[in-house]
């Protein structure tokens, strides 16, 4: 009965940091129709951006994440512009853009481990204090609370900023009809930039944090975590970020019941959930163009 | 009426003059084979993004099924490894098969699901309980019946095998069908093409050539662990060898596959990064300003490239 009541509140807490592991990526598709295959890198450039922090300035995760912000919206304004007006021209964006952001994701990886080397790093989770907390009789370590919450206040923010400020209003116009949103005359390219500096932030928080749900940070972390952000955006529902939350929680539980009970088959989970999930779930839950004949 | 053949069989002689006078001036027969296993990959990726648009981000499940097919039937049925090839590239259409729903998601969708699949597929081979029949984590050692000339020749056929197909698709009304399809399928529809049959049959000769290919590769290699064969970067280098060239055609692979992989012997070797930051940036400068390719270029000239 323990080990069941453990499985379950750390799946929730798991899912709960998951489900802002694929915020990011839902919101640069949600507003660009793009899908970014270097999402997962962007989590893995947060993680070493918080480890070199740490461990030459002693600087906090928490305090890291507004020079994160800081940075990733000065990464993010060029790389739009660089890139994503001309391939809306294109005769394929999405794919396109696909392989476009798979070739940044290559770019970044080799970038990293050339200026830093292939190795592990970590930050140790005492950085929030060497005690634990319970949750109805079950202890955790502290930093599982810190991740949490940070996690939790990002959905907060996400959702005030959509449904409370002038670009969350745009921003939403965009997601629901681009052509329409054009004609009452939004500038398209500015709101779709901030979104896609949003997208980028948000998965670098996730990679701040990343230390304490899932391990040690390595440059080639990239591929696999964008792998497992899909499955959880498609889990919640595509273009719809604060349907992020459900397929984060879906796939943290479901992912600790498979640690505990059948662990020699866990790895095997986000994937063939994510092509069970493609091919069943009905059309209308993928917005358009997701299957066809 | 052969005519129309020349240049493409021409295109054919030559990568088979170069493979088997090579061997004699140049005795790193370990490239020679990549390279050649690269061009028919190169080929067999050929066959499903350049006729039909989809881009199989997880190839490699292919290869590394094949290469797994192969190995169990040397393993535990003793017959010749020329045999066992052929049941390599079986084994990796059968898993074609099984994904046949996957061709009902479109674009980077499908891209996604198949790379889920081929990680999936790694996992299962790699997994410590299927042991008495992969051999899980640890690794074949197919060293008894380690052949390196023998499997050299058997990945030159291999490649030729998959240009002819790629000839094939090229000059009759199953390649016709397929570009028709990948244009506009409705209207494909409406002229009698078979959509689900005919992009059925690509999917299968694409994977067929990718578990030959595996197969024969485990053949030479002789010692091998899943995360060789299943390793991410043999879909992604055939990706990028095949975008470079330019797709549809049988020498944009070709070309692309020479010039890039000889480069990653030069340069990538040693620290594999430099050669990484290389191709993301090309891939990225590809899809920007050159998106069909260095045949692109040759066409613009009006060069005629089979």
């Amino acid at each position: 009965m323990d080990l069941l009541a453990y499985t379950i509140i750390a799946g929730i807490m798991y899912g709960i940091f998951f489900g802002l592991v694929g915020l990011g990526l839902n919101i640069i598709f949600g507003v660009m129709r793009m899908i970014n295959l270097a999402h997962g890198d962007f989590i893995m450039l947060g993680a070493f951006l918080a480890f070199w922090l740490f461990y030459l300035f002693g600087i906090n995760p928490l305090l890291v994440i507004p020079i994160a912000t800081t940075v990733f919206f000065l990464i993010g304004f060029p790389l739009y512009y660089a890139f994503v007006p001309r391939l809306s021209k294109s005769s394929d964006p999405e794919m396109l853009s696909f392989i476009l952001f798979f070739g940044l994701s290559q770019v970044i990886e080799a970038v990293i481990i050339l200026a830093f080397g292939n190795n592990q790093r970590s930050i140790p989770s005492t950085v929030f204090g060497t005690s634990s907390f319970s949750i109805l009789g079950q202890s955790f370590p502290k930093a599982w609370l810190a991740t949490t919450l940070v996690a939790f206040a990002a959905f907060i923010i996400i959702y005030w900023y959509f449904r409370h400020t002038r670009l969350g209003y745009a921003t939403r116009a965009i997601m629901s009809n681009r052509e329409e949103a054009l004609i009452s005359g939004i500038d398209i390219d500015r709101v779709s930039a901030i979104a896609f500096c949003l997208g980028l932030v948000f998965a670098s928080v996730a990679g701040i944090f990343s230390y304490f749900m899932i391990g040690a940070a390595y440059p080639s972390m990239g591929p696999d975590l964008t792998t497992v952000s899909f499955a959880i955006i498609v889990l919640g529902s595509l273009g719809s970020p604060l349907g992020t939350v459900i397929g984060g929680l879906l796939y943290g539980v479901a992912v600790m019941f498979m640690q505990t009970y059948f662990s020699s088959w866990a790895n095997i989970l986000p994937y063939i959930l994510l092509i069970v999930i493609m091919l069943l779930k009905p059309e209308g839950l993928f917005g358009k163009a997701a299957r066809s004949a | 009426m052969l005519s129309k053949y020349y240049s493409s069989l021409g295109a054919i002689f030559v990568i088979i003059f170069i493979f088997v006078t090579l061997p004699f001036v140049y005795n790193n027969q370990s490239f020679l084979f990549n390279m050649m296993m690269y061009l028919a990959l190169a080929e067999g990726l050929n066959i499903i993004y350049g006729f039909t648009g989809y881009l199989p981000f997880g190839y490699v499940g292919f290869f590394g099924a094949g290469a797994y097919g192969a190995s169990i039937v040397i393993m535990f049925l003793r017959i010749s490894p020329f045999l066992a090839v052929l049941a390599g590239g079986i084994a990796a259409v059968i898993i074609g098969i099984i994904l046949f729903p996957l061709l009902r998601l479109s674009g980077a969708y499908f891209a996604i699901a198949n790379l889920a699949a081929s990680q999936a597929l790694y996992y299962l081979v790699a997994n410590p309980n299927l042991q008495k029949i992969t051999q899980g984590p640890y690794g074949i050692d197919l060293s008894s019946v380690y052949n390196a000339n023998a499997s050299y020749y058997l990945m030159l056929g291999v490649l030729v095998f998959s240009m002819l197909l790629v000839l094939y698709m090229r000059k009759t009304d199953f390649g016709l069908s397929l570009l028709a399809i990948k244009e506009d399928r409705v209207t494909a529809a409406l002229a009698g093409i078979n959509i689900v049959k005919t992009r059925s049959i690509a999917w299968m000769l694409s994977a067929f050539v990718a578990g030959l290919c595996g197969a024969v590769f485990a053949w030479f290699t002789a010692v091998f662990y899943p995360s060789t064969v299943f390793n991410l970067n043999v879909s992604v280098f055939t990706i990028v060898f095949v975008l470079f060239g330019g797709m549809g055609t049988i020498v944009g692979p070709l070309l692309g596959t020479l010039i890039l992989y000889s480069m990653y012997n030069f340069i990538g070797i040693s620290t594999p990064e430099y050669f990484q930051l290389f191709y993301g940036l090309l891939i990225m400068i590809l899809v920007l300003f050159l998106p069909n390719g260095v045949v692109s270029i040759l066409q613009h000239w009006r060069i005629d490239v089979p």
